[in-house]
């Protein structure tokens, strides 16, 4: 009896308020728009019982889906974020990689120490985060005022409201999700190996190509997912810092809710972008069962 | 790898700090800048400090914020810790896959499909939305990063200590509070801070959720960057990186004081028993 009662606290509340909230989501994209509020027309209609369930049969069309997928706005918001996402991803490891390999070959009772600092600014509100980069990033901001006093540029440079805010927005953001899972990998790897890589005549490159880095795999592998992952859906980042040009679904759903308050549409594009998801989701999934299994 | 940096190692680290805690200090010193402008320094000065107090409605937000964020923080370690005891220690049960897949998937979904959500379910239930609906959102996200913090704990450690309790004839909630709770309350700990941080940050899923008079510090804050970098927003952020930092500090010193005391106890207990 006790132990049906702890399942069922946890159970119930994730089934009301995650599973229930998300069936809610499927049912209104399938509706039609309509002016009132809620502003949306029901096609399942539960109080008319079964002639209800007809009647959704009959009239169930996805015609919210086709609207998104005809529409030229949202199929190139779906790859561009994919595109940012992907090339912020990369960006991030090429950070991250150095910042990683210099703590695991740093002084052992430095590394908690270390790993405390780049866990830090985690805790920082990431808006708070977001929004210091828009005093440095700004047309009149520090970065401009440092480079035309150093004599680098004569004319500000825009950097602000572009996509390459944005990158360097989730980089920054996202830098200690990249750092942790790859000082985790590379921190494993004995100084013995690389020492007899030496031995046998392998250069410091060289060794590290051939022996560090394909040790490190499972690091950079989890390390892009939990990059890649929330980057897509991100909304703050491309809000403040990216511009007209530029184009992402999280900030897409956003205005179509908010501004045109389509509830429908939203919801169909909410109910793709989950779709997107799923397979990188999976992948990363298994291969976190993977790495625990050869941990094991 | 004892010893010392080598030059290589670092400059890396040297740089990717510096990356990562220059514009937060640059913040900070902006905050107390006397001149409007923000790239014209005028001085030092604490009028932008003095300016938020008399700011009435950034003071509602900063206190129903604080309200939400205790309350949501509480609730969710509690059902996350319930939900890591029912994943590590229940074994199967119909269902099991499903209830793990809710742990695992908000921790992956994008914010704006958990707000939207939220905030269509309170839409079709009728409930009036404001401070209890952002409350319900911010619990539902954060009991499932509470779970994965509480789960990690259960798996190291020894069951065997837990059985011993029960066949000593205490019942399971007697062995829960004064066996298992003990053990793990440092991972319940830094659950509720993980909890509470989390839902004093959000952004997006409170926007959804909240309704008229209940406006979050995010929420107000968002509202007035978009319009710009103003030294209030700056020294709003200071005060919040302020208490944040003082605050993982605080508890990482403390943790860490009460995992030392725990392994000199159990090295007496494994000494007493050899």
């Amino acid at each position: 009896m006790r132990r049906w009662s702890v399942i069922a606290v946890p159970y119930f509340w994730l089934l009301l308020f995650f599973l229930v909230p998300f069936i809610i989501v499927l049912k209104i994209s399938l509706s039609d728009v309509a002016t009132a509020i809620p502003p949306y027309i029901p096609v399942l209609d539960f109080s008319q019982g079964l002639s209800g369930i007809s009647d959704f049969f009959a009239e169930l069309d996805f015609e919210n889906y086709a609207f998104v997928f005809s529409d030229e706005l949202y199929v190139s918001a779906y790859w561009s974020s994919l595109k940012i996402a992907a090339l912020s991803t990369f960006f991030t490891l090429i950070i991250a990689y150095p910042i990683a390999y210099g703590m695991a070959r740093a002084p052992r009772e430095w590394q908690p120490t270390l790993v405390m600092l780049v866990i830090l600014p985690f805790w920082t509100s990431f808006l708070i985060r977001v929004y210091a980069w828009m005093g440095i990033l700004k047309k009149e901001g520090l970065l401009n005022l440092l480079l035309m006093n150093l004599g680098l540029i004569d004319e500000p440079l825009t950097i602000l409201n572009t996509n390459t805010a944005v990158y360097i927005g989730i980089a920054y953001s996202y830098l200690p999700f990249m750092i942790l899972p790859l000082y985790a990998s590379l921190e494993k790897i004995s100084p013995a190996l690389l020492e007899a890589a030496e031995d046998l005549g392998s250069r410091p490159w060289r060794a590290f190509w051939q022996v560090t880095f394909p040790l490190s795999i499972p690091g950079v592998v989890a390390g892009c997912f939990l990059v890649f992952i929330p980057a897509v859906g991100e909304f703050v980042i491309p809000d403040l810092l990216g511009g007209s040009e530029t184009l992402m679904i999280g900030k897409t759903l956003w205005n179509e809710f908010f501004n045109n308050r389509d509830w429908p549409v939203s919801s169909a594009v909410a109910v793709i972008l989950l779709l997107v998801l799923v397979i990188p989701i999976v992948l990363f999934q298994r291969n976190q069962q993977k790495q625990r299994e050869a941990g094991a | 790898m004892s010893g010392r940096f080598s030059w290589f190692n670092a400059t890396s680290i040297g740089l990717g700090f510096a990356f990562l805690y220059i514009p937060i200090l640059l913040l900070v010193i902006y905050s107390f800048n006397e001149s409007k402008l923000v790239t014209v320094w005028g001085g030092w000065s604490t009028k932008w400090y003095a300016g938020l107090l008399d700011n009435e409605g950034l003071m509602n937000a900063a206190w129903v914020t604080l309200r939400v964020a205790l309350l949501s923080a509480t609730i969710a370690t509690v059902l996350g810790t319930l939900a890591a005891i029912v994943l590590v220690r229940m074994g199967r049960f119909p269902g099991r896959t499903l209830f793990s897949g809710m742990i695992f998937a908000p921790l992956v979904m994008p914010e704006v499909i958990t707000g939207l959500s939220l905030l269509l379910l309170f839409v079709a239930i009728g409930f009036d939305r404001g401070f209890w609906t952002v409350t319900v959102a911010h619990v539902t996200f954060s009991m499932c990063y509470a779970a994965v913090v509480v789960q990690a704990r259960l798996f190291d450690f020894d069951k065997s200590v837990e059985e011993a309790a029960m066949d000593l004839g205490a019942t399971p909630v007697k062995t829960f509070f004064e066996v298992t709770l003990p053990i793990i309350a440092p991972s319940v700990i830094s659950a509720w801070l993980l909890s509470f941080t989390l839902s004093l940050d959000d952004l997006v899923i409170a926007s959804f959720a909240t309704g008229p008079g209940a406006t979050t510090l995010p929420m107000k804050i968002y509202s007035q960057v978009r319009l710009g970098v103003t030294p209030e927003i700056n020294a709003i952020s200071t005060l919040m990186i302020g208490v944040v930092t003082l605050g993982v500090l605080v508890a990482s010193y403390t943790t860490k004081r009460a995992a030392a005391r725990q392994r000199r106890e159990t090295r007496a207990v494994d000494a007493g028993a050899a």
